[in-house]
């Protein structure tokens, strides 16, 4: 007898995996109905694939949420990576720059959605790009903090020692010891922040205008219109790259050091 | 590189800091003074208008047009629906994050590795996706509800737009974040303990309620504040199962960024739900310093 087996944990447990997963399934498997009306099974198809390809709307939206996610990424990258070196020797007041850069974690985003709006229509900044690129770097920057500042206090710090000891200066260290050691948590953290961004809605919802619909926008206003398979086959394809890119985040996380 | 120098440090840690306090700081700030302002004549807020806590009775009363003050439970009750919407999440999430987070310890590594991979692959997925899911299959003329009406006697079921599909969405929303934490108090912990309690003659009920929820403690209080503060501060799952009818807080504030066009009362929700969040948060922290002190 497996003494941690209560009873039930184990029949528990597999009921959580299929709620978890049923509504999964369901989105992907309906993604392939013919029937426009995605209530009823006619046949399977591809069609709503070939429409969402084909569809303006969305290509525009995937575009400016690539656009968007990319920028937002190497943004919050760079400042996270900046910080995470600053951080790396303890000093006073340490622990408040921390609270305060992993903020955007714990805040109710809908809450911060609004507060940039009243900050940016105050300051006279048009909705679109221009404002949604610096909220996002914002509230990207602790998804690029910890994975970086993980792979930096896991790094052993007699390599760069020795470097110096070497007689290289502090840039050919960083160039040639600190950098190369610490890259997979780099771009664990590049692909955590664009992930982040990517699946965004509500900042976007806030602060997008005219023409810079994103993605998750887009689709969110379609689910208000009704039910389509086409929102499913549109689900079905974000849902395959975000698990892509955060399967690669971890296996980068998890690499040799 | 050894010491870093001070001004060193400020350059490295600076930008990113500067970021975050002019672009969350600043706006939270700026969004407490317009929550005492008066409402724009036709969007935005009135800035010449004298500050008051107008916004904020206006939360529990309404002035009728004589002047007087009427009690108006509406913005109330979703103030209390978002409050135990996110209790009887969190208690669900318990529920079934503590039996999940049990079993999985009791597996081989292996399999412990691919059944964290297993809970976490849905929580990856776009939010609004996962809730629309839930839409499919809660709708109307779904396999679902065709399947409840025939089973329940009683006059047509209607499973979405209602407190319940918002409830079952959160869950489905949150409860990695409550296995998780549980998962990682079990697995560092050192199981032939229970089995000593076990061979001092303890029944399972002993063992669970004297070594195994003990154990799961911290990770449950971990849990509870990442399941219960994005439960309390959610948009997206009232706004798709709630459809309009059930609002919670983060609704209601889009309402007034939206439709209604009143910033400064949009703003004084804002800061309600700030302010409930911050008592959520200290009451844990006195709560795990008292636990603390015990121990």
């Amino acid at each position: 007898m497996n003494l941690r087996r209560l009873p039930l944990t184990r029949e528990i447990s597999l009921a959580v995996l299929v709620y978890l997963y049923v509504p999964v399934v369901v989105l992907i498997v309906y993604s392939f109905n013919a029937n426009r009306t995605a209530t009823v099974w006619s046949e399977t198809s591809l069609d709503w694939y070939r429409k969402i390809l084909v569809n303006p709307s969305i290509r525009d939206a995937t575009w400016n949420s690539l656009v968007l996610a990319t920028a937002a990424g190497i943004g919050a990258t760079l400042l996270a990576l900046a910080a995470a070196l600053g951080m790396k020797s303890r000093f006073r007041g340490a622990g408040l720059v921390e609270a305060v850069l992993n903020a955007p974690l714990i805040l109710p985003e809908v809450v911060v959605a609004v507060a940039t709006l009243m900050l940016f229509v105050g300051i006279g900044i048009d909705m679109g790009l221009t404002a949604m690129i610096p909220a996002h770097i914002a509230f990207c920057i602790p998804f690029a903090y910890l994975p970086i500042k993980a792979r930096l206090e896991g790094m052993n710090p007699s390599l760069e020692e020795a470097a110096q000891d070497l007689y290289a200066n502090r840039f050919v260290t960083f160039r040639r010891v600190t950098l190369p050691l610490l890259w997979p948590g780099i771009m664990a953290g590049f692909t955590l922040a664009f992930v982040t961004s990517l699946d965004d809605f509500l900042t976007s919802f806030f602060l997008s205008g005219p023409g810079s619909t994103t993605l998750p926008v887009y689709i969110f206003s379609a689910i208000r219109a009704g039910i389509t398979p086409e929102i499913n086959a549109i689900s079905t394809i974000m849902l395959i790259v975000s698990v892509a890119l955060v399967v690669t985040s971890f296996l980068l996380g998890k690499m040799r050091r | 590189m050894s010491a870093t120098s001070p001004f060193r440090r400020a350059g490295l840690v600076g930008p990113a800091l500067l970021v975050v306090l002019i672009l969350v700081g600043v706006p939270l700030g700026i969004m407490a003074w317009v929550s005492l302002l008066g409402r724009g004549a036709t969007i935005g807020v009135d800035w010449q208008s004298a500050p008051s806590f107008a916004n904020y009775t206006k939360l529990i009363w309404e002035e009728d047009f004589d002047g007087t003050l009427l009690f108006n439970p509406t913005y109330l009750s979703i103030l209390w629906r978002s409050v135990w919407q996110a209790a009887a999440t969190t208690v669900i999430c318990v529920a079934l994050g503590l039996p999940v987070a049990l079993w999985m310890s009791s597996l081989s590594r292996g399999a412990r590795d691919i059944a964290v991979l297993l809970i976490t692959i849905p929580f990856w997925t776009n939010l609004l996706v996962r809730n629309y899911a839930w839409l499919i299959i809660l709708r109307e003329d779904g396999a679902v509800s065709k399947a409840a009406n025939a089973v329940w006697p009683f006059g047509p079921v209607q499973l979405l737009y209602n407190d319940a599909a918002i409830l079952i969405g959160l869950v489905y929303s949150f409860l990695p974040f409550m296995i998780l934490p549980i998962y990682a108090g079990f697995e560092k912990f050192d199981w032939r303990l229970l089995e000593a309690a076990y061979d001092l003659g303890a029944n399972r009920r002993r063992a669970l309620t004297r070594v195994i929820v003990p154990l799961a403690m911290p990770g449950i209080i971990a849990g509870s504040m990442l399941v219960f503060i994005p439960s309390l501060g959610s948009f997206v799952t009232a706004a798709i199962l709630g459809g309009g009818k059930s609002m919670m807080m983060g609704n209601l504030i889009q309402l007034q960024f939206g439709q209604s066009r009143n910033w400064p009362f949009g703003a004084a929700i804002s800061v309600v739900l700030l302010a409930l969040m911050m008592l959520v948060l200290m009451g844990i922290a006195i709560w795990k310093n008292r636990q603390e002190r015990k121990t």
